[in-house]
């Protein structure tokens, strides 16, 4: 069952996630409307407490919010990944008290949602903490892979790039196994994490081996002046090893889909004439995000009253 | 099997009772269908909207009755009134979205809304609410298959197929499948927490502190 937060993918269920998608598949009927709102949580509020600046995802979060008629306000208070533990959960704890009826929940230190989650009474959700998890990307990724191929079950996913620095590929890679794809990593050996291969996925270093008949495509953000030099040898290289162009998509399947979870560094991950164009969905994914967050919005906020009448 | 189980183990004061067969939905529907267009000046206006999932075959056949009775062919949309409920504070449980498919502007349209069985209002109340975010229709009017009374906001059919007086805690429904006109509507009676009804009264219910 979909618990009070939404720290994780690893915490779902199969069930859990196909009622999400579920859920997401009629929000989105909202946004075609004349009228985009409905009066769903009306009188709530969401808190965004984003640690860490993330202008797509929180506006992502506050267009879910709004649409569904909640009071949305955003607070991004100064912090680091240095910042103490006791100063974050005291931000938290001055918010609670405020009497938020969800706080939507991003830092750059893993397990701050969690730990924020224990000390607070309105539910949590994770927008993306540390190397960790981002769940409402990976739901995003699995709606529009559904929208696009009718199924999940039995596909061929190759996530590409900066594995080991991304709580996107965590999170999708918990997502698309349950949902039961094939799940592949490709990237240079040092981005790949150790003992990977044990949550049942297949790691490859060659690019051409991992795209063999995919379905899907995911290219992933490379934080190009955090780890040139040390992960790989230079941004033009990477692009050379492990970018995808037209020419690459080649060894995936005919009717491979691409996806990335944004911004793109074009030319680097993607080509520029893919980031742009069909076969990749990158903008079917954030107008998915929306319908997403509504209906994780919608889901968590039914169980508001922890411990109160039924 | 429409039988009357007098011996039924549940104790109920009837066993499930069948309040019209797929032969009287089909009459009833037809005699609505010739009242719409008697009441109706310019039957282009007309834009029937259900109220899923139990108005769903109803306004079908409603539509196909207007086509074979008038040669019109009148839009059917599908509205979904759950996010518009009036108890989404009290229940602690997300009830399941189903389908809206509105395939045509409600503005300046005879809207006729289209439900199997209608109790409290509430669910009519939140059906004209979803519609009005649809635009502006110039009439609105409710079909209900089932009146049951136990009203509890001011909502009056302009077409009913049955008045059936009812206890409140009794459960009446279409019995058959989602999308085809088959079946027959029972009346049951159980624990009014049990069985996904379309009953609108289980908004009243839950919120009455159940």
């Amino acid at each position: 069952m979909i618990g009070r937060d939404l720290l994780g993918i690893e915490d779902l269920d199969r069930s859990d996630i196909e009622r999400i998608l579920q859920t997401a598949e009629h929000m989105g009927e909202i946004g075609e409307r004349e009228v985009k709102k409905v009066p769903t949580l009306r009188g709530r509020t969401l808190v965004n407490l984003f640690f860490e600046p993330s202008t797509r995802t929180q506006t992502s979060f506050e267009i879910a919010g709004k649409r569904l008629s909640a009071d949305v306000v955003n607070f991004s208070p100064r912090s680091s990944s240095l910042t103490k533990a006791e100063s974050i959960l005291d931000t938290a704890r001055t918010l609670d008290a405020m009497d938020p009826d969800a706080v939507v929940v991003r830092h750059a230190v893993a397990g701050v949602p969690k730990r924020i989650a224990d000390v607070l009474e309105a539910p949590v959700i994770n927008a993306g903490d540390g190397a960790h998890e981002h769940p409402t990307q990976a739901l995003l990724d699995l709606f529009t892979v559904r929208r696009e191929k009718g199924r999940i079950d039995g596909l061929t996913v190759t996530i590409v790039g900066d594995i080991v620095h991304s709580r996107v590929a965590r999170s999708n890679i918990y997502g698309f196994l349950k949902m039961g794809a094939e799940v592949r990593l490709a990237a240079p050996p040092p981005m790949i994490p150790a003992a990977v291969e044990t949550l049942g996925v297949k790691a490859f270093t060659s690019l051409r081996e991992a795209l063999d008949g995919a379905d899907v495509v995911m290219a992933l953000r490379i934080q190009n002046e955090r780890f040139a030099g040390s992960y790989f040898p230079s941004v033009r290289e990477y692009a050379a090893t492990f970018g995808i162009d037209r020419a690459t998509l080649r060894y995936a399947k005919d009717d491979a889909i691409v996806m990335h979870p944004g911004p793109v560094n074009r030319g680097v991950e993607l080509s520029h004439d893919l980031a742009d164009h069909r076969p990749s969905v990158i903008l079917d994914q954030v107008r998915n995000g929306v319908s997403i967050r509504m209906a994780v919005l919608y889901l968590i906020s039914g169980r508001l009253h922890r411990g109160g009448v039924a | 099997m429409q039988e009357k189980a007098p011996g039924e183990p549940r104790g109920a004061r009837n066993g499930p009772r069948t309040i019209l067969d797929e032969t009287g939905i089909r009459r009833t529907l037809m005699r609505i269908a010739h009242e719409i267009l008697e009441r109706t000046e310019d039957p282009g206006l007309l834009y029937l909207v259900a109220i899923p999932n139990g108005g769903v075959p109803l306004a079908r056949e409603i539509a196909r009755n207007l086509r074979q009775i008038a040669g019109i062919d009148v839009a059917v949309g599908i509205l979904d009134t759950t996010l518009y409920r009036d108890d989404l504070t009290t229940t602690a449980e997300r009830p399941l979205l189903r389908l809206t498919e509105m395939p045509s502007a409600v503005d300046g349209r005879i809207v006729i809304l289209v439900d199997d069985v209608v109790k409290t209002g509430r669910t009519i109340r939140a059906a004209m609410d979803a519609l009005m975010d649809f635009g502006r229709p110039q009439v609105v009017q409710v079909v209900g298959l089932v009146d049951r009374g136990h009203r509890e906001l001011p909502i009056k059919l302009d077409y009913v197929g049955k008045n059936v007086p009812t206890s409140p805690n009794e459960n009446l429904r279409l019995r058959g499948d989602a999308g085809e006109l088959r079946g027959r509507l029972e009346l049951v009676l159980e624990p009014s927490d049990a069985a996904d009804s379309d009953d609108s009264s289980r908004s009243a219910r839950k919120g009455g502190g159940a």
